[in-house]
């Protein structure tokens, strides 16, 4: 039986180390018109982006904290003292040899052999808030597939990003959106054209290297008519002592039968709040999926959207999340129906271990003149310990003509028979304990691409060591 | 600005002749009712991004307008005493029209001997002073009406008071009517149900309008506490005209082992808030919360309950089911709240809507608080329409389509009908939904 401890064995200290820090721009900390100004002159950016951003600040500034409905720890993020850019001044690279050496022990000690990357459709690597690595095999560029980052895309292509941009998530959408708005820089821009179906997932990884440094990652996928296209998230960060905060914007567009696959693995120091815009349009006949597992950072607030605005589009946010002691996972999903026979279905599982606080928050909207459209909710927690503790907050809002609505959650604990059970067989506790919320997980995470489903995996177990006792 | 000072000088008027008018009862009585309205002065009216508001239409909660004062006197008080008449049996029972007494059946000697008291609101401020000081708006309002919980203790006069003292178990309902008859009339229905230990007892309340089309406000509280092993049958009945604005603010308290049922039947008013908390501090409580509620044309009905889990090995059972027509809008929104302390805990909630109409709008918000690990909790809600699959056997057989979509609906209500104790008062709950139908 020691077999079964030896394969899940991870050294947790590997994502947990630090680099010297050697930025050639940075813009100080705090937020002003300056850094804005400072942001787009080392960018090169067009006055259309300058004044974009500064717009969005004067949206930020005026916003208030959403604590009436979201947590008080909100409360804790001092704006003044993180730093909204910083880059280490490399566009780009396009061959694996210019990448710094410094950058490719990072990915070494995060386990991602260069082989393994090599055989993947495109990386997009950030490291801190430029992407430093950036790699799109030859096969996916020869059909015309644009995989960039933010900066990139909006210089490079505006023709084909700017149509979308701040579109999907209009900058005033909540506070944080428009943060991200007035500071993003890295995220990844990608664009497939007509019946493109890129047969790889397109992954990027990044990671955050600097002590009270923000990221402001901004994503656009567009995925044109009848086109297929996957796209992977994953990250881990180092520990620092002070909190950091993270606030993405990803906007994804999927034109008349196209499918969209949005993959995120988060795990981000548990001194990272990770406030993150996620949506989608569908458009008719299309298929958008948000896989989002959250295992990291102290407070992630994440609610992956998509707002059916063709007939017939189908929008599915499959989401696991796993609170240990001091985090919040406040997740969930959003679904908005705004066309006929448009179907949703969302399945959140979430564990709570110690005194991790898991909350499930959802919203799905059917107006009225609207026939046939179906959603289908379920959203279950388990608790691991007896100060554990789960919240769910649905909205439910339906009206129009066969519109059928149906959500379900419920909570549970780990049963003491089947610990004993496992524990009979010569299981340790902690062991049967983690089998059996992977057990949990399971049916979710089968439907996950084979190399997540083994981390996530992996993930878990670490998560369940010691949980117990 | 100006205008706005002004109706609270106006207001603050108004209450000062309801006291006026109170100058018999006992001081601590107006000095409560004085504290509660410079507190109501305070407390904010509810505002669109208050999470407990959420989805509800603010415009239409206005309360300024209506009649404070002293009613005219009632013309029609036989014939209202005599439609008062819904249960074959019954232990006692309390006809108020706009806020007076206008009819009492007392207690028998027998259960009066034994110490239980039902008295009228009124009567008891002077002769059951003691029982009132500890149980008179002792449970708070917190699902977000607090102003009107207020406005309610400011203007209170009447209203039902029910003691069963140990041991007595009351085998007929107590039934308290209450009529609103006045135009722009503002009725207060009040009832405390106190049931000590190993004590059982049932208690109908029932709302209804004399008028089809005058406009009036109600705004009652109704507590119950159930003391150790203690069993509290309460069955609320709306019926107002659709012009009502009514507010309906329940709350339940049950001890160690103590079962609670409270089940509402709500067809009336233009816009009706009800709040139902139910309170477990007693370990192997057991509580069920049912609803059923019927809107037609542009009615609100807005639902908000909690569950509170404080004690361990205790359970919790909530059912709220809601049929849609016309433009009709509803709002259910649940809580089930488990404290680190309750384990072994079974809390349930169930919403379930049924939407007759292309234009109605049902709003869910199912929602679970959980802090303790060894418990079993799960909230479902379903909107959904009439399938054909459903009716089609009707159809086969030469029923038409409207009706066998009444009896769809009838067969939806049954699950909480069922649970209605009293075989006269099932059947009047069952024709108060049907008129709903008949009445286009």
């Amino acid at each position: 039986m020691t077999t079964t401890t030896t394969q899940i064995e991870i050294d947790r200290d590997k994502g947990d180390f630090q680099y010297p820090e050697q930025h050639k721009y940075d813009a100080g900390t705090g937020l002003s018109e300056k850094t804005i100004d400072y942001i787009c002159d080392v960018k090169g950016e067009d006055d259309w982006i300058r004044s974009f951003r500064k717009r969005a600040l004067k949206v930020f500034e005026s916003k208030p904290m959403p604590t009436h409905w979201a947590t008080k720890d909100l409360e804790n993020i001092d704006f003044d003292k993180i730093r909204y850019y910083l880059a280490d001044g490399q566009r780009a690279s396009r061959s694996w040899e210019d990448v710094p050496d410094d950058v490719k022990e990072t990915f070494e000690r995060l386990g991602i052999p260069e082989n393994e990357r090599k055989f993947l459709a495109g990386v997009e690597a950030q490291f801190d808030s430029e992407a430093a690595y950036s790699n799109i095999k030859d096969a996916v560029a020869k059909d015309g597939v644009i995989f960039v980052g933010s900066t990139e895309g909006l210089l490079k292509h505006p023709d084909i990003f700017r149509k979308w941009f701040g579109k999907v998530i209009p900058t005033g959408d909540n506070k944080f959106s428009a943060l991200n708005s007035a500071v993003f820089s890295g995220g990844s821009f990608i664009y497939v054209p007509p019946g493109v179906k890129v047969s790889h997932p397109l992954q990027a990884y990044f990671r955050i290297n600097a002590e009270n440094f923000g990221q402001f990652e901004r994503t656009l996928i567009i995925a044109d008519e009848g086109s297929e296209v996957t796209y992977m998230e994953g990250c881990t960060a180092p520990k620092f002592d002070t909190a950091t905060l993270h606030s993405a914007v990803v906007e994804l567009v999927a034109m008349p039968g196209a499918k969209i696959e949005y993959i995120t693995v988060q795990n981000w120091a548990s001194n990272v709040y990770n406030l993150v815009t996620k949506r989608a349009l569908a458009h008719e006949n299309s298929v958008v999926k948000w896989i989002d597992c959250n295992i990291g950072s102290r407070l992630t607030m994440k609610y992956p959207g998509v707002v059916l605005k063709g007939r017939k589009a189908r929008g599915e946010v499959l989401s696991i999340a796993l609170a240990n002691d001091d985090q919040h996972q406040d997740t969930g999903a959003k679904m908005i129906h705004a066309a006929d026979e448009t179907t949703s279905n969302v399945i959140s599982k979430s564990i709570s271990v110690g005194e991790g606080r898991s909350t499930y928050r959802g919203q799905v909207h059917m107006p009225k003149h609207l026939k046939g459209c179906k959603n289908n909710t379920e959203c279950d927690a388990l608790l691991i310990n007896s100060n554990s503790r789960t919240d769910t907050y649905p909205a439910i809002t339906v009206r129009g003509d066969d519109n059928s609505v149906q959500h379900e959650a419920s909570v549970s604990k780990v049963s003491a028979e089947q610990i004993f059970y496992m524990q009979q067989r010569g299981l340790s506790e902690g062991e049967a304990m983690s089998l059996s919320v992977n057990g949990f997980v399971n049916d979710l995470t089968r439907q996950f691409p084979m190399e997540y489903s083994v981390e996530l995996k992996r993930l878990i177990e670490l998560e369940m060591e010691g949980s117990v006792g | 600005m100006k205008t706005e000072s002004q109706s609270v000088t106006a207001f603050k008027e108004t209450f000062n002749h309801h006291i006026e008018d109170l100058d018999t009862t006992p001081g601590w009585w107006r000095s409560m009712k004085r504290e509660a309205f410079d507190r109501f002065l305070t407390t904010p009216m509810p505002k669109r991004k208050d999470e407990s508001w959420r989805f509800a239409s603010l415009s239409n909660l206005s309360f300024a307008e209506f009649a404070y004062g002293k009613p005219p006197s009632i013309t029609n008080a036989q014939e209202l005493v005599e439609k008062s008449r819904i249960l074959e049996h019954q232990s006692g029972s309390f006809t108020f029209a706009d806020n007076q007494t206008i009819d009492a059946e007392k207690a028998s000697f027998e259960l009066q001997k034994k110490g239980v008291i039902w008295t009228s609101l009124r009567e008891a401020i002077s002769r059951n002073g003691e029982l009132l000081k500890d149980y008179f708006m002792k449970q708070e309002a917190n699902l977000g009406s607090e102003k009107f919980s207020l406005l309610h203790t400011s203007f209170v006069e009447n209203g039902a008071l029910l003691y069963i003292p140990k041991g007595v178990e009351v085998e007929y309902p107590f039934v308290s009517y209450n009529w609103i008859t006045g135009q722009n009339a503002a009725v207060f229905p009040h009832t405390l149900v106190i049931a000590e230990e190993f004590a059982k007892v049932s208690l109908v309340e029932a709302h209804f309008s004399t008028t089809e089309d005058v406009g009036a406000l109600s705004c009652g509280v109704t507590h119950l506490f159930a003391g150790v092993g203690a069993k509290i049958d309460y069955t609320l009945l709306q019926n107002y005209n659709e012009e009502t604005l009514g507010f309906q603010i329940n709350s339940n308290i049950a001890g160690k082992d103590a079962t609670v049922k409270t089940v509402s039947v709500n067809v009336g008013c233009r816009n009706y808030r009800s709040e139902t908390h139910g309170q477990i501090k007693g370990a192997g409580a057991h509580v069920e919360m049912l609803s059923l509620a019927v809107a037609d044309k542009d009615q609100e009905i807005d639902q908000r309950t909690l569950q509170t889990h404080s004690a361990p090995h205790a359970t919790s059972d909530l059912l709220f089911k809601n049929a849609l027509k016309d433009n009709a809008k509803t709002i259910f929104s649940g809580l089930i709240k488990v404290d680190d302390g309750a384990q072994q805990t079974d809390a349930y909630q169930t919403n379930r809507n049924l939407l007759l109409s292309k234009t109605a709008e049902a709003n869910s918000l199912p929602g679970l608080e959980i802090e303790a690990n060894d418990v079993k909790c799960s909230h479902g809600a379903t909107t959904s329409q009439i399938e054909e699959e459903e009716i089609f056997y009707m159809l086969a057989r030469g029923i038409p389509k409207e009706k066998a979509q009444e009896l769809v609906v009838y067969g939806f209500f049954e699950e909480i009908l069922e649970r209605i104790e009293d075989e006269k008062l099932k059947e009047f709950a069952r024709s108060v939904i049907q008129t709903k139908f008949s009445s286009k």
